[in-house]
């Protein structure tokens, strides 16, 4: 049996575990930010932070980042979409 | 006789149903949305009832798991079998804390009369019924994500054991794994949207 797998990108160890400790110093900085009283202020730093995190597992344990045109670009599809989604459904709900 | 293998094509099948997924929760996050700005009061009152401590915890547990399905694909591409076995079995062990963890907290919640239907959010603020409600439907389909990508690995520990699953050819394994990581990213979201409000 062959297989025509074309080269594909091996992720270090090292590098993983760095991306890993990215994610837990984020996640430390969400809980520690959600202390501080910032008002509404809290959620769009906390979906900041959560969306940061999201690109990190993405970019790297998911290998987006090493993947071909059709992957990317449907992935770009997909958030531009739920943001469609997410957001014209707000404006609406903001603004009756 | 040769056998062609489109690894690529493959993986292409798994990310169109991740983005079903991803809409799927989507839909979640924005009724999430419309009752928070309807409710933001109550919704920091409901936050603030659940356990930060095990909702932190879990979140270590799932970005580690994350971490260690990576590293058994990277094994797997150097031809490692152990070290691959050894990294999606402590996934599959990160699953079930998960899991447990979660078993408590629910049950917690259940005790303190909390749950769908029951007497004190009935009779209680529509804002908190609302938001445990949100809480018990998002986190519960979340959970049964947490179950069903457990015995994926599971599977794909098997494969790896038989010599199913090898350096040439493991697409099963890192569609599995694309199906974790999606997990993770859910309760990347989930994980300040209930536990960290306000």
């Amino acid at each position: 049996m062959e297989s025509i797998e074309e080269h594909r990108h091996i992720m270090g160890y090292g590098q993983l575990a760095v991306i890993l400790a990215l994610l837990l110093a984020l996640t430390g900085v969400t809980v520690a930010v959600s202390y501080i009283h910032l008002g509404f202020f809290n959620v769009p730093l906390a979906l900041t932070i959560a969306s940061l995190k999201a690109a990190l597992v993405l970019l790297f344990f998911m290998h987006l980042r090493f993947e071909g045109p059709v992957i990317r670009y449907s992935f770009i599809t997909t958030v531009l979409f739920l943001a469609i989604m997410i957001g014209f459904t707000f404006w609406d709900v903001a603004f009756r | 006789m040769t056998t062609r293998i489109d690894a690529t094509g493959t993986r292409i099948g798994m990310w169109i149903f991740l983005y079903s997924e991803i809409i799927l929760f989507g839909g979640l996050f924005v009724l999430y949305a419309v009752y928070f700005y309807e409710y933001p009061e109550l919704f920091a009152k409901g936050g603030k009832e659940l356990n930060r401590i095990i909702g932190s915890l879990n979140t270590v547990v799932l970005l580690v798991s994350s971490f260690t399905v990576a590293s058994s694909i990277t094994a797997i591409q150097r031809g490692k079998k152990g070290q691959a076995m050894g990294f999606l079995a402590f996934s599959i062990f990160c699953g079930l804390v998960f899991v447990v963890n979660k078993y408590f907290e629910w049950g917690a919640k259940i005790h303190h009369d909390i749950y769908p239907n029951s007497a004190t959010l009935q009779d209680g603020e529509p804002g908190l019924n609302i938001f445990f409600g949100l809480y018990y439907v998002i986190t519960g389909l979340h959970g049964l994500h947490v179950i069903i990508g457990m015995v994926l690995l599971t599977v794909s520990l098997i494969l790896v054991l038989r010599g199913r699953i090898t350096a040439s050819r493991y697409a099963l394994l890192e569609n599995s794994g694309l199906y974790w990581h999606l997990v993770d990213l859910i309760w990347i979201f989930v994980f300040p949207l209930f536990y960290l409000v306000l």
